[in-house]
């Protein structure tokens, strides 16, 4: 329990990182996510190629090996640089690889979400005479909103667990880097880990509650 | 797009617009594709001096065939246990008795809601302090795995054979049989068929996940090919991060194809009496309510 007191402000302070990542990964993957899924339903062909090519290779690529490339490779390499300050650099980094994962989990919920609606709702739209955005925006979105939410929170969930990768990208101030580098000098402590498990429930748990609640509260009954 | 519940079947002033958005999108894309071309060939990427090193049989030799060795024993190996665990605990969340039923559910909650990271990390270091010095990489990221994506298999094995009709098990007591009968000869043998897709789609998770290792310094795939090669051959990082790239995508996309073929395959099947299971959600991961089938994701 010593070993928790005396490491938590800094364990508190990588969890904080984690939520700063875990915000800027949600805003980025929530507008490309959103940008991918419209390019997927597009009548476009070579649009919808261009997303399906996206979400495939990225949903098949480890994270640990995007986060590491945008690291080493993007930034070391190529020049990406958003700041020059070592840390702030590897952080945005890390947000935005992080981003661009998940963008492609996020685009793939909200697909499963439009797929949800049945064809009878369309049909039915148009036989009584409503137009193509009366049917998009008053019997379409409508119902697949509704049908994506729970996903939504699950893929949210999964992104703040996978902030822990941002090792991998070369910041090492957040709670896993920072959990690591105190086990370097006090063994694995059995309550540093259960407090850092602790700091990520209390911050999981409500979000899969409220999406189970909400999309429980809104499902359409069919 | 005549199939899509989002548009009708294109008339003419439709189509000529389709055909113009095409264009549009044609020199889009194009041109995001040559800007990154453009963008690498400024920092010199397509060099060939720097992609020499895989057309030489020693570089596949030495790193890249190794490494994916490594990942592969380790994907192999929590592949059998992660399975193993979810049948235990799958099957100890369905029992009848309150004192193997609840520690099985709050083992497999509290797995399922652990960030993968953290739990191979505490391993790494707990295993040297209780079984003696030693390196305990391959140790770590197997037994991780085998946790996490077993009590994520576990709820796929409890939702598989919660999904068989009850008929099936009330038909089975009705001729006399025993629970573990039940269970045995009538409840599993339909429900495997049904949960294949999901087993095999959590498997893709798993085989993507065993890259969590680079970070413990396990010798997998990413760890000969993205920091022991570039470190041989300077300069050839990005080409590498490409090399390996392919490979994992070329790994994971077969599993995911014989995931759609099996799931396909179950549909078309008139044996079965349920359709096939979907994964369970991150979200279900915290005890709040069904299991909708998201995708899978970590």
């Amino acid at each position: 329990m010593d070993e928790l007191i005396t490491y938590g402000p800094e364990l508190a302070q990588g969890f904080l990182e984690n939520i700063k990542l875990a915000l800027v990964g949600l805003v980025v993957s929530f507008i490309l996510g959103t940008i991918l899924v419209a390019m997927r339903v597009s009548p476009t062909p070579v649009l919808r190629a261009a997303g399906t090519a996206y979400v495939n290779v990225v949903r098949n690529t480890p994270l640990t090996l995007v986060l590491a490339f945008s690291a080493l490779g993007l930034s070391d390499q190529l020049g990406l640089v958003f700041s020059d300050q070592p840390e702030t650099n590897s952080f945005w980094l890390v947000g935005l690889g992080l981003g661009a994962y998940t963008a492609a989990f996020v685009c793939e919920a909200l697909r499963a979400g439009i797929n949800t609606v049945p064809m009878g709702q369309a049909e039915a739209s148009r036989a009584i005479g409503l137009t193509f955005f009366q049917t998009l925006t008053m019997i379409i979105l409508p119902q697949a909103f509704r049908a994506v939410i729970a996903p939504l929170g699950s893929v949210v969930i999964a992104m703040i667990k996978n902030t822990t990768v941002a090792t991998a990208g070369g910041l090492l101030t957040d709670s896993a880097a920072t959990m690591k580098i105190v086990f370097d000098t006090t063994g694995a402590s059995i309550p540093i880990f259960l407090g850092v498990i602790a700091a990520f429930m209390v911050l999981i748990l409500p979000i899969g509650y409220f999406t189970g609640w909400l999309s429980r509260k809104l499902a359409v009954v069919r | 797009m005549s199939t899509s519940v989002l548009f009708d079947v294109p008339g003419p002033r439709a189509r000529v617009r389709n055909h113009l958005l095409t264009l549009v999108s044609v020199v889009l894309v194009g041109a995001v594709l040559y800007g990154v071309y453009r963008g690498f060939d400024a920092k010199g990427q397509w060099a060939g001096k720097i992609w020499e090193p895989f057309i030489q049989a020693d570089t596949w030799r030495e790193f890249i065939i190794p490494g994916l060795i490594g990942t592969l024993k380790a994907a192999a190996a929590a592949a059998v246990l992660a399975m193993l665990f979810g049948m235990v605990f799958g099957l100890a969340r369905l029992s009848d008795h309150a004192w193997i039923r609840v520690p099985a559910g709050v083992i497999v909650e509290v797995f399922r809601a652990i960030p993968l990271l953290l739990l191979i990390f505490f391993i790494f270091y707990l295993a040297p302090s209780v079984m003696g010095g030693g390196d305990y990489a391959f140790f770590a990221v197997v037994l991780g795995l085998t946790l996490y994506n077993g009590s994520v298999l576990a709820e796929v094995v409890r939702a598989g054979v919660l999904s068989v009709a009850r008929g099936q098990s009330e038909a089975g007591y009705a001729i006399g049989m025993r629970k573990n009968q039940v269970m045995r000869l009538v409840l599993l043998p339909q429900a495997i068929t049904v949960m294949m897709p999901a087993i095999v789609s959590q498997l893709v998770v798993l085989l993507k996940d065993t890259a969590l290792g680079y970070i413990i310094a396990y010798v997998d795939l990413l760890n000969t090919g993205f920091k022991i090669l570039p470190a041989v051959f300077f300069g050839s990082l990005i080409p590498a991060a490409i090399v390996i790239g392919i490979i994992y995508v070329a790994l994971n996309m077969s599993l995911s194809y014989l995931a759609t073929w099996l799931e396909r395959r179950t549909r078309r099947s008139r044996k079965v009496t349920a359709g096939p299971v979907e994964p369970p959600s991150a979200m279900a991961a915290v005890g709040a309510g069904q299991p909708t089938g998201g995708p899978i994701i970590d």
